[in-house]
């Protein structure tokens, strides 16, 4: 295994859409381990910047540095989306895909994603179409379909939203388990249960700004400024 | 009425008696229409995914292009079809005049900027679904089209089907380009044609029900056939 990907450095780094900032500019190091947790109102811009650290969104200012240079970096991360995004195929074909994209044979990357559908409890469902799944069963095909090329770093955007407690903590250990297999995580989520049980960092957001960062376990409960406090205890923040 | 009755009759008899005129011109009708069908979807599906996925400087343009093109009226695509392939033409060395790989030509030519559009259409909805995983995966375009054209294989389906009802109805082009002869390029449209300004009206109308009933015929195979692909195939 060549070095990793990581750290990943965002420098003065923001995202732009027709004129206005949606985030940043942001200053931040994702270091090689632990889970990273973003919280923050709705509209605070957790979404924005996943997708600008994974990508999909320009730095319209500043850099997004990965230690590897961007094209190889690019191959090596995955991400799960606030909605599952489902191809028209059965659940084995979604999770084989990446397989597929990256050069897997067939019958290899058959065998893979039979492997990931079993590991993520859809092990009866393979030959469905992923159409047919339930909300819950949906994330779980999106997350081993993130998984299944063991990325060095998976950015997840509140894969639990919407989903019961039983559903929420299947998934959490599924993530538990990649986490100890070497995948970075960076998620972001609204539900603070969570956030406590998996952070080792966390970064409360607000107006598009890193309001606040706190790291090391007991994270969450070391956030201090008044407006993260009023968040943590469900207050309206703005 | 007692002309659509006698036309009935006719393509009752014609049907029942197995006519070889009839088997004959039905199934060089089916044999040119469903060519032109296939080469025009496999030219305009991928095109139509193309420019779905692809940003580039004069994209809105080539979709206006290609949209006006549907338009385009056979006879004159006959026309110019004629005039490349005729021996004084710069393709007259190959004898294709008069020949169904000449209508096949001049039908590609009808057919693909409908079929591309239809494609594009619908791949493009299927674009915007997928985008951001295919992007978050990594993809080369080339593979983003593969993905886009397959799982769009319903939708694309009706995009053939669309290409075909107009390929097998169509009667301008062909007739310029091959010319109506007899056990040689005469397919059902030419030959209602030729029959209705004979006066067998009879006779044309009952040719006229054979090519309704084929092309429905041909629909109705082909979803069939769509409905039972096994949903785990990939
Ligand atoms: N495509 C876009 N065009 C314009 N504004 C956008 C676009 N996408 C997001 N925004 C705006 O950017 C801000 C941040 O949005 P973002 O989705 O990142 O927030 P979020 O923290 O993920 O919210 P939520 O908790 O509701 O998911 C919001 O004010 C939103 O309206
Ligand atoms: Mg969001």
């Amino acid at each position: 295994m060549v070095g990793s990907i990581l750290p990943l450095r965002l420098e003065a780094a923001a995202v732009r859409r027709g004129g206005n900032r949606l985030v940043g500019p942001v200053d931040l190091e994702i270091a090689a381990e632990g889970v990273t947790i973003v919280i923050g109102p709705n509209g605070s811009g957790k979404t924005s910047l996943l997708r600008l650290m994974h990508g999909l969104e320009r730095a319209a200012e500043g850099r997004v540095r990965w230690a590897v240079p961007e094209a190889e970096a690019r191959t090596r991360q995955a991400y799960v989306f606030q909605n599952p995004i489902l191809m028209r195929r059965h659940v084995l074909g979604n999770i084989a895909y990446p397989l597929l994209v990256h050069g897997v044979h067939r019958a290899e990357a058959r065998r893979r994603a039979a492997d990931w559908a079993v590991k993520v409890g859809l092990g009866e469902a393979l030959e469905r179409q992923a159409s047919s799944l339930s909300g819950g069963e949906r994330q779980k095909l999106a997350l081993a379909r993130a998984l299944i090329r063991q990325p060095d770093i998976l950015f997840l955007d509140e894969p639990c939203a919407n989903l019961d407690g039983r559903a929420t903590r299947e998934i959490e250990a599924i993530l538990v388990a990649a986490r100890d297999a070497g995948t970075r995580i960076v998620m972001a989520t609204h539900d603070m249960g969570q956030a406590r049980r998996l952070a080792t960092e966390v970064f409360f957001l607000l107006q598009g700004q890193v309001h606040e960062a706190a790291s090391g376990h007991g994270s969450l409960g070391r956030l201090a400024t008044p407006e993260a406090r009023a968040f943590l205890k469900g207050d309206i923040v703005e | 009425m007692n002309e659509i009755l006698e036309g009935l009759i006719a393509a009752a008899r014609l049907v029942a008696t197995l006519d070889r005129d009839l088997t004959e011109i039905a199934a060089r009708s089916l044999q040119v229409s469903v060519t032109a069908v296939v080469i025009a979807s496999a030219l305009g599906m991928p095109l139509g995914a193309w420019l779905a996925v692809n940003r580039f400087r004069w994209r809105r343009h080539v979709i206006a292009v290609m949209n006006a093109l549907m338009g385009l009226p056979p006879v004159v695509v006959g026309l110019v079809v004629y005039l490349l392939l005729s021996r004084s033409g710069p393709f007259g060395v190959f004898g294709l005049l008069f020949t169904p790989t000449a209508m096949i030509v001049a039908q590609v030519i009808v057919v693909t900027p409908l079929v591309a559009s239809i494609a594009h259409q619908a791949i493009r909805e299927l674009w915007a679904d997928y985008h951001d995983l295919l992007i978050s995966i990594h993809t080369t375009k080339s593979q983003r089209v593969r993905a886009l054209l397959w799982d769009g294989r319903r939708t694309l389906l009706t995009a053939a089907l669309a290409g075909f009802g107009r390929a097998i109805g169509e009667v301008g082009a062909i007739m310029i380009v091959g010319g109506n002869i007899d056990h040689a390029t005469r397919v059902l449209t030419t030959a209602i044609a030729l029959e209705t300004e004979k006066g067998n009206l009879a006779l044309a109308l009952g040719l006229g029900f054979v090519l309704i009933a084929l092309a429905i015929a041909v629909n109705i195979l082909i979803h069939t056939l769509s409905r039972t692909e096994r949903a785990s195939q990939w």
